[in-house]
């Protein structure tokens, strides 16, 4: 707030204060007109004088010292923070804390059971799910089965790899999973056989010459990632192509792009946004999904 | 003008030392009926958080929940509209009885005249009555005076401070607030409910008092609208009683002498809780308790007159006139009252414990699964808001075919909510819009009175058109 409008303020304030203060005192007593009523008339009504007690004048009083205290003490006047310095984000910062305090222990109950015993407690996996449809649901969806580019978390295809302990880090560093761009070094006449043979390799038909031709420049280019079989390497997080599960389309034009321009998937990482213990809710639920056992929910 | 300008000046204070007022006690059909209603209406309030029902709290309105439990029913915020209603029908009934019988409210049932009632029976029994509290107030402090003071400042201190965990006790269970009250480990905001609550008790029902009444309450204002000349009212038989004026007991020439049946020995006013003069006619003051009709029947005894020269009356009455009961106002409010009212215990009885509220996937309008199916997803949150733990089952329909892939069947706690979440797959060839209207219903395995229904949309290709 600049000093002009900062003064601006204190001195409306200020003339609001002095003001219902002058008027107070100037409304307290009328004109005798020696008669019991006002003298206002209303439709023919007359308005009788019914005074009002003296403590009901002084609460008025009591309402202006207040104001001012209140001013002194807690922000309003102007860019002036108050004798208290109190603000909002400071509220809600002890809000913040208060809640953790109370939450805490339940969540680091929670932080020292393993990750294969919780999705046995209802209300631990409750507890994830709700997590993860307010925080994870925005890319994977609330069914968790993803979308273009972001993974289907509830079948048993990982790119990382499907313990609980991988899981976790996935959610806590984030993940940045790079394909690198191969429109520089092959020509659009490989960028062709090398889809026919990766479309092969999860069982689609293909030209059977752009496959075998796809396969040499396979084993050249990409099995330092993909793994001379296509099964991919879940170290560097390089997806298997064998599987016909596809994170970003199963067409002819989506692989060759791929291929073309690469691909960059980014995980954020929710270590400093959830911290630990909510991450290993999450984790549980996350986990639950792709297990069979069902019973666990059904207690 | 210019005669007044040439006097000095007169002004006078708008605002004027308040004046203590000293109500009598009264006896007579009236003051009995008022005990009674402090009795009744008292005795509800202290015991009504001791009520169990169903091993709860039969009464307990808990806030940080957001669930009201009044008895056998729990109320949640998607209730709300109940208490709108209840608040409806509480503003028709005071419509109502005000226009038929005058400020019944105020003289028997307001809690202002309730709890200041009581204290003024504790004020009587440490001070004594009228003449011997004006004789205390008056003489110079002593021993005999501290001490009266002090004992009954101590009675209503202790009074308004268990009005105030009664309260408390509403809101919070009020068998471990007990335990927490005499433990003294109460949370912040328990004690200083507790302390507001007695804090406001004790001024108002000890020091503040009929000031409540006419300076503070808007009702007393407001209820002129309500008045008719067929509206009950505690009059003063004016024609009778002038002109007013002392005599002997057995003065039967009285009459002769221009003299009515008032003998002037201001009783009416002695009792009055407001300090008015009822003989002055229908004053906005005049909270009609009735305790100058009592008074002035005993005095009229004591004089062999009739009875009533201050009676319920009627504006029409008093002018010999007969009075109307059923008039437009009084059967347009009572006829609101019944319909409405009919229609709250309905509404309450029909409502279903159970809450379901569907939200559509946003961030992918479907998706195709490897079946080749179409797929919308929805995050279904069902409410248990009965006393009781229930199994639910979720099925939708609407479309041929449907596939409902989820935890279709879960059970709730009482007072909880679950959110899951559901995919819903549909053959697109299945499709002849892009949007189409599909139902979830929510149903109790173990009571099928207890379901809901709910519209959603479906989105896909429209392959089958």
């Amino acid at each position: 707030m600049s000093a002009f409008w900062s003064w601006w303020v204190i001195i409306i304030v200020a003339i609001m204060i002095i003001g219902s203060f002058v008027a107070l005192h100037l409304t307290r007593k009328m004109e005798d007109n020696g008669e019991e009523t006002t003298g206002h008339v209303y439709d023919g009504i007359e308005e009788y004088n019914n005074p009002m007690p003296k403590w009901w004048l002084n609460m008025f009083y009591i309402t202006l010292v207040f104001g001012i205290g209140y001013l002194i003490l807690y922000p309003g006047l102007g860019s002036y923070k108050g004798y208290f310095g109190w603000s909002k984000e400071n509220a809600w910062q002890e809000e913040v804390q208060a809640a953790e305090e109370q939450f805490g222990p339940i969540f680091a109950q929670y932080l020292n059971t393993p990750v294969e015993q919780l999705i046995n407690d209802e209300q631990a996996l409750d507890m994830g799910r709700r997590i993860f449809l307010n925080v994870c649901s925005a890319c994977h969806g609330s069914y968790a089965t993803g979308a273009p580019g972001y993974p289907n978390l509830t079948d048993d295809d990982w790119l990382y790899g499907s313990s609980p302990d991988v899981i976790k880090h996935s959610i806590m560093q984030g993940r940045a999973g790079k394909m690198n761009a191969f429109g520089e070094i092959l020509n659009e006449e490989q960028i062709t056989q090398l889809t026919s043979y990766v479309k092969y390799l999860s069982g689609s038909k293909a030209p059977e010459h752009e496959v075998k031709f796809g396969e040499a420049l396979f084993q050249q280019n990409c099995v330092a990632c993909h793994g001379a079989d296509g099964k991919g390497n879940q170290a560097v997080g390089a997806p298997n192509l064998t599987d016909n599960i596809w994170l970003y389309g199963s067409s002819r034009k989506v692989i060759a792009r791929t291929i073309r321009n690469g691909r960059e998937g980014n995980m954020p990482a929710h270590k400093n946004i959830l911290g630990e213990a909510k991450v290993h809710l999450v984790t549980a639920y996350v986990y639950s999904l792709s297990q069979d056992t069902e019973s666990s929910e059904d207690k | 003008m210019s005669k007044s300008s040439e006097q000095v000046k007169r002004t006078r204070d708008l605002y004027v030392k308040a004046e203590k007022i000293y109500p009598r006690q009264v006896h007579g059909i009236f003051a009995r009926l008022r005990v009674l209603s402090v009795w009744a209406l008292l005795g509800f309030f202290y015991i009504g958080p001791w009520i169990t029902w169903n091993g709860r709290q039969a009464i307990l309105l808990d806030l940080p929940n957001r669930q009201f439990h009044l008895f056998g029913i729990t109320f949640w915020p998607q209730d709300f509209i109940f208490l709108t209603w209840i608040l409806i029908i509480a503003a028709l009934a005071l419509f109502f009885f005000t226009s038929l019988a005058g400020r019944l409210w105020c003289g028997f049932a307001c809690p202002q005249t309730v709890w200041t009632e009581t204290f003024i029976w504790i004020e009587r029994f440490v001070e004594g009555d009228r003449n011997q509290r004006i004789k205390l107030d008056k003489a110079p402090w002593g021993p005999e005076k501290i001490f009266k003071k002090a004992s009954k400042h101590a009675l209503w201190l202790s009074f308004a401070l268990f009005t105030g965990y009664t309260f408390v006790g509403f809101f919070s269970p009020i068998k471990e607030l007990t335990l927490d009250l005499i433990e003294w480990q109460l949370g912040p905001w328990e004690m200083f409910w507790v302390f507001f609550y007695a804090f406001a008790t004790y001024g108002n029902a000890g020091w503040l008092r009929e000031q409540v009444c006419l300076y503070m309450c808007p009702y007393a204002r407001f209820q002129g609208v309500m008045f008719d000349e067929d509206t009950l009212i505690i009059a003063y038989d004016e024609k009778r009683g002038e002109s007013r004026g002392h005599r002997k007991k057995n003065d039967t020439e009285y009459k002769l002498k221009g003299l009515g049946d008032c003998i002037d020995c201001k009783q009416c006013v002695h009792v009055c809780p407001t300090g008015i003069d009822i003989r002055k006619g229908l004053q906005y003051e005049c909270i009609a308790c009735a305790a100058c009709i009592d008074v002035c029947d005993d005095v009229m005894d004591k004089m062999g007159y009739e009875k009533g020269l201050i009676r319920y009356s009627t504006q029409h009455s008093m002018e010999g006139k007969t009075t109307k009961i059923l008039r437009p106002k009084t059967m347009l409010y009572g006829g609101l009252m019944a319909v409405l009212l009919v229609g709250f215990f309905i509404a309450v009885g029909l409502r279903t414990p159970v809450e379901m509220d569907i939200m559509r996937d946003r961030n992918h309008l479907y998706v195709e699964n490897p079946q080749g199916l179409i797929e919308n997803v929805y995050t279904i949150k069902v409410a248990n808001m009965d006393q009781k733990k229930h199994t639910y089952r979720i099925s939708v329909e609407g479309l041929p075919d449907m596939q409902l892939n989820g935890k279709t069947e879960f059970s709730i706690a009482p007072g909880k909510v679950k959110t899951l979440p559901f995919r819903v797959a549909v053959d697109p060839g299945d499709l002849t819009r892009t949007s189409n209207t599909i139902y979830f219903t929510v149903e109790s395995l173990d009571n099928s009175e207890i379901r809901q229904q709910e519209e959603s949309r479906f989105i896909g290709p429209a392959l089958g058109r």
